[in-house]
């Protein structure tokens, strides 16, 4: 039987990623419900991850305010706009963070703002269509200081 | 609480362009989360809702919780349909309903 001999690099990287899990798991280690939140808004319908595009920066040093920008392909026309974008956690306390309402006379879907992050986390966009589609996509940002930090 | 809010918005507009509007409200948006040095929770104070009505008719509407950052920046857009008032509404969870508006000329 050959001897498993790590490396350091390897040993780094076993070590940060326990670290990482180890972190996580006690603050909120069965999920803040967000899948629920998430059907509770949209119901059951599947979501296509298709058309929208979220930019988040893949590294926030103040999770406090964190910058976003969500964009859904959409001709903004009376037939065919979007309704809804939402924008969800998978790590903060509250998972819904916040919900745009727009209308053909937004003319563009998109949106930019700032948001707290209790952590690093893929941070999660969903748009509803005038026709009731859904489509979703979702961004990972490493947070160096948490927003909320709970004991 | 004290809260304001600055408006960049474009004066005049191509009547069908789409134009981006910016919104900076002041408010601390109090999570609830947070303690204070006694340790004691400090309750949770934020804002609601923002509205941007173009003429009377609402054109975007965002729906806040406490993960909204302190002191919300928001940018959107409307397309420029006729001269008018762009009013901006915002609401505190108290109740609250602060409002401020520019003008707009669509030629």
């Amino acid at each position: 039987m050959t001897p498993v001999v790590l490396n350091r690099r390897q040993l780094l990287l076993g070590a940060s990623a326990l670290g990482a899990s180890a972190y996580a798991l006690p603050v909120f280690g069965a999920g803040n419900g967000m899948e629920a939140a998430i059907k509770a808004m949209f119901g059951n319908s599947d979501i296509a991850e298709a058309k929208v595009k979220l930019t988040i920066p893949a590294l926030s040093e103040n999770g406090f305010s964190v910058p976003f920008e969500v964009e859904v392909d959409s001709p903004m026309t009376e037939d065919n706009h979007v309704t809804k974008i939402a924008i969800f956690s998978e790590r903060n306390p509250i998972p819904l963070i916040a919900t745009y309402h727009l209308s053909p006379r937004s003319g563009r879907a998109k949106v930019n703002g700032r948001i707290r992050l209790a952590g690093t986390q893929n941070v999660h966009a969903i748009a509803q269509m005038r026709d009731g589609s859904l489509y979703r996509a979702s961004a990972n940002s490493f947070v160096t200081v948490a927003a909320c930090i709970i004991l | 609480m004290s809260t304001s809010i600055r408006i960049k918005a474009p004066k005049t507009a191509r009547k069908g362009d789409v134009v981006e509007l910016k919104a900076l409200i002041q408010h601390k948006m109090e999570s609830g989360y947070r303690r204070d040095e006694k340790g004691e929770t400090i309750p949770r104070k934020i804002l609601t809702e923002f509205i941007c009505l173009y003429n009377q008719e609402e054109v975007f509407r965002a729906d806040f919780h406490p993960g909204v950052s302190a002191n919300p920046i928001l940018t959107f857009y409307t397309r420029a349909i006729e001269s008018g008032t762009l009013r901006f509404r915002w609401t505190e969870q108290t109740g609250e309903i602060f409002e401020d508006s520019t003008e707009i000329k669509v030629s």
